[in-house]
């Protein structure tokens, strides 16, 4: 298939990806399509098990071998399909052109090499500097991200988990990659971290001026900094569209039920509301519309027909066989 | 550091303290008497009571002890051997240079062929290779020394000629005697290796520098083994220890004078002064290599270096 658009950095075309377990088949994405523009920031949410960090690993090729098998599917990074590419290629690809800041900043740094080693590895991958300078610049990578250079050489466990989120950051950003994916960069952190932290990246952002996927559960984080967003359900996408317009006008009620979930600031509550029903199980996932068990506009169609997507309003998709503001489906 | 090593050998003290006590209360209660056998069958027993009062062995248990203490910790003197009159530490460093020679070599053999065998095995879980090294390392743990050392003399030295069946002289002389100690260590080595790597190549940190576009076999080293290498130097010293057990049985099948074979051939001659001396300076190396195993994890931990400064 020949690749036409160029303003498009990335571009998943029906990717679908399975984990092996326990001789069960999980699919944990299945026929995944979505695109993202050349200095574009997209929002990436889903509750827990919808299949985000997968396909993130997916785009870096960095699933867990053993368990895990892409089925189907095609992903263009700067118009060349990655799934296509060499291991010696991807290795050039990573960190330099694509770069990830994990889920766990706890667990995601080599507990015996120091910040430092850990930033000027790194660096030296893709770039043929002198020690000295991979040195200083891992110490300007530090201090970019508000640690004192003094610290290149203290090892993880002498950091805060915010204070090793920001080595991470500084990490995923040291060879000035095109694409940054953030998995949830601020869910293991507390509030008050959380917002520095998020500061830092929507400024480096427009400093380094590269597009991001910010994988979240935080319809909040997307608001404050994406352009667009994409609302993934049990391994697949079921609104995109812009921040502006999906939060404006959502159209599937899975979107509907994550905007109810957001505790409202003026009522002083203690809980979250949760949506309604049990997360399917991804083993066995529902016939037709995966949501149906827990949609409370699903009809007879539903449970037999899986919805194809459709455009409600130019750029906006939805995956629904029912059109929430309309009134009446488009079977 | 410093402080925290001198501490270590400070507490060497009462470990060897309470080993030579236990061993002397073994060597006391063992049935025999050392003067019979020095004297022979046909000897009086007025000239064995004679020797028994030269030997000191009729004063009570307690007194023997103290005895024993005095001469050790006042004059470093560690008694004299009844059969050949030498000092016991002479026979000793006599014997030290064989069985090190073959312990330190059989632990080399284990580490240079059990850990490449581990991590192999870990990235490739569950391959051909993986599984066939899991059931020799099984037959390796569970063969019993004598029987694979008399194996392998069958095979290189009387089948095929290859290989000298005793000495420790030459390079040659110390293959078969160094393989067959390093059989179970080396089956030890590999699955604690194995097991250890396979938790670490898990880990989310591997995976980010899978991210940052890494070779597979420089993240499997610098990364995975580097990590997993605790438990694996943790097993490495312990199997030093069982290797300096393992050495008296296959000095004795090798013909190698080494400790082993003297404290066997003392202990059939109810030499006392002899083994006591022998566990002593087996306890002292085992206390030595523990205390290196020790210094080794603040290397290779900087959570653990943190702690000792
Ligand atoms: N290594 C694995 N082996 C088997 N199943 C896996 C593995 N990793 C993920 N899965 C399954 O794949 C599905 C998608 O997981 P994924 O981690 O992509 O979800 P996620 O959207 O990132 O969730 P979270 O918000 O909790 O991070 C889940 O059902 C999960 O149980
Ligand atoms: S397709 Fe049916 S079940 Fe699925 S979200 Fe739309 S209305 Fe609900
Ligand atoms: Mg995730």
């Amino acid at each position: 298939m020949e690749h036409t658009s160029n303003e498009k950095l990335l571009d998943i075309r029906d990717l679908s990806v399975e984990y092996h377990s326990n001789g069960k088949i999980v699919k944990a994405v299945s026929n995944l399509n979505l695109s993202l523009k050349k200095g574009e920031t997209l929002g990436f949410v889903g509750e827990t098990g919808a299949g985000k960090t997968t396909t993130a690993l997916s785009i870096l090729r960095i699933l867990p071998e053993l368990p895990s098998r892409i089925t189907s599917g095609e992903i263009w990074f700067n118009g060349e399909n990655l799934l296509l590419k060499s291991k010696k290629e991807m290795q050039q690809i990573r960190g330099k052109e694509i770069s990830m800041i994990f889920q766990d900043p706890m667990t995601s740094l080599d507990p015996v090499a120091t910040v430092g080693k850990q930033i000027e590895e790194m660096i030296g991958l893709h770039e043929k500097l002198p020690k000295k300078e991979l040195r200083e610049k891992a110490a300007q990578m530090l201090e970019q991200v508000g640690i004192k250079r003094e610290r290149i050489d203290d090892y993880p466990h002498q950091f805060s988990g915010g204070m090793k989120q920001r080595v991470v950051i500084a990490m995923a950003l040291s060879c000035n990659p095109n694409l940054l994916i953030a998995d949830e960069p601020t869910t293991a952190l507390n509030v008050t971290i959380q917002a520095q932290v998020l500061e830092l990246m929507k400024n480096l952002k427009r400093q380094y001026q590269m597009s991001m996927i910010m994988i979240t559960h935080d319809l909040g984080i997307v608001a404050e900094i994406c352009d667009s967003v994409a609302i993934m359900y049990a391994g697949n996408i079921v609104e995109y569209g812009t921040v502006e317009r999906v939060y404006e006008n959502f159209c599937h009620p899975y979107t509907e039920a994550l905007f109810d979930s957001i505790p409202s600031l003026d009522e002083d509550q203690e809980e979250l509301k949760v949506i309604a029903g049990l997360t399917p199980d991804p083993t066995n996932l529902p016939s037709g519309c995966p949501f149906h068990p827990r949609c409370p506009y699903a009809g007879p169609e539903c449970a037999q027909q899986a919805p194809e997507v459709r455009e409600t309003e130019p750029g906006h998709i939805v995956r629904c066989h029912k059109d929430l503001k309309g009134g009446s489906g488009n079977e | 550091m410093f402080k925290y090593i001198i501490k270590r050998l400070l507490m060497l003290i009462p470990i060897l303290l309470v080993v030579t006590f236990v061993i002397f209360t073994l060597l006391y209660i063992t049935p025999g008497d050392p003067a019979k056998m020095i004297l022979g069958q046909t000897a009086t027993e007025e000239a064995v009571a004679e020797l028994r009062a030269e030997l000191g062995l009729d004063q009570p248990f307690l007194i023997q002890y103290l005895n024993y203490m005095k001469d050790l910790i006042f004059h470093f003197d560690i008694g004299t051997s009844y059969t050949t009159g030498q000092p016991v530490i002479d026979e000793i460093m006599n014997c030290l240079p064989a069985t090190l020679k073959l312990a330190l070599s059989s632990i080399l053999i284990a580490v240079v062929v059990g850990v490449p065998i581990g991590v192999i095995s870990a990235v490739k879980q569950y391959s051909i290779f993986d599984n066939i090294v899991m059931v020799l390392g099984l037959a390796g743990i569970s063969m019993p020394v004598f029987w694979l050392g008399l194996l392998l003399i069958i095979l290189f030295s009387v089948r095929l000629g290859i290989l000298p069946a005793s000495g420790y002289s030459t390079w040659q002389q110390m293959i078969l005697p160094a393989v067959t100690l390093s059989a179970q260590s080396i089956a030890v080595v590999a699955r604690m290796t194995r097991s250890s790597m396979l938790e670490e190549i898990r880990k989310d940190y591997i995976r980010t520098v899978r991210m940052k576009g890494q070779t597979e076999m420089r993240i499997t080293i610098f990364h995975g083994l580097r990590n997993a290498l605790i438990p694996i130097v943790t097993v490495i010293g312990t199997q030093f220890g069982s290797l300096l057990g393992g050495a008296v049985m296959c000095e004795t099948i090798f013909s190698i004078p080494g400790i082993g074979r003297l404290m066997v051939d003392s202990i059939k001659t109810r030499n006392f002064p002899i083994v006591q001396g022998g566990v002593l300076f087996i306890a002292i190396g085992f206390a030595l290599v523990n205390l290196l195993v020790d210094i080794i994890y603040a290397f290779l931990d900087p959570k653990i270096k943190a702690q000792y400064k």
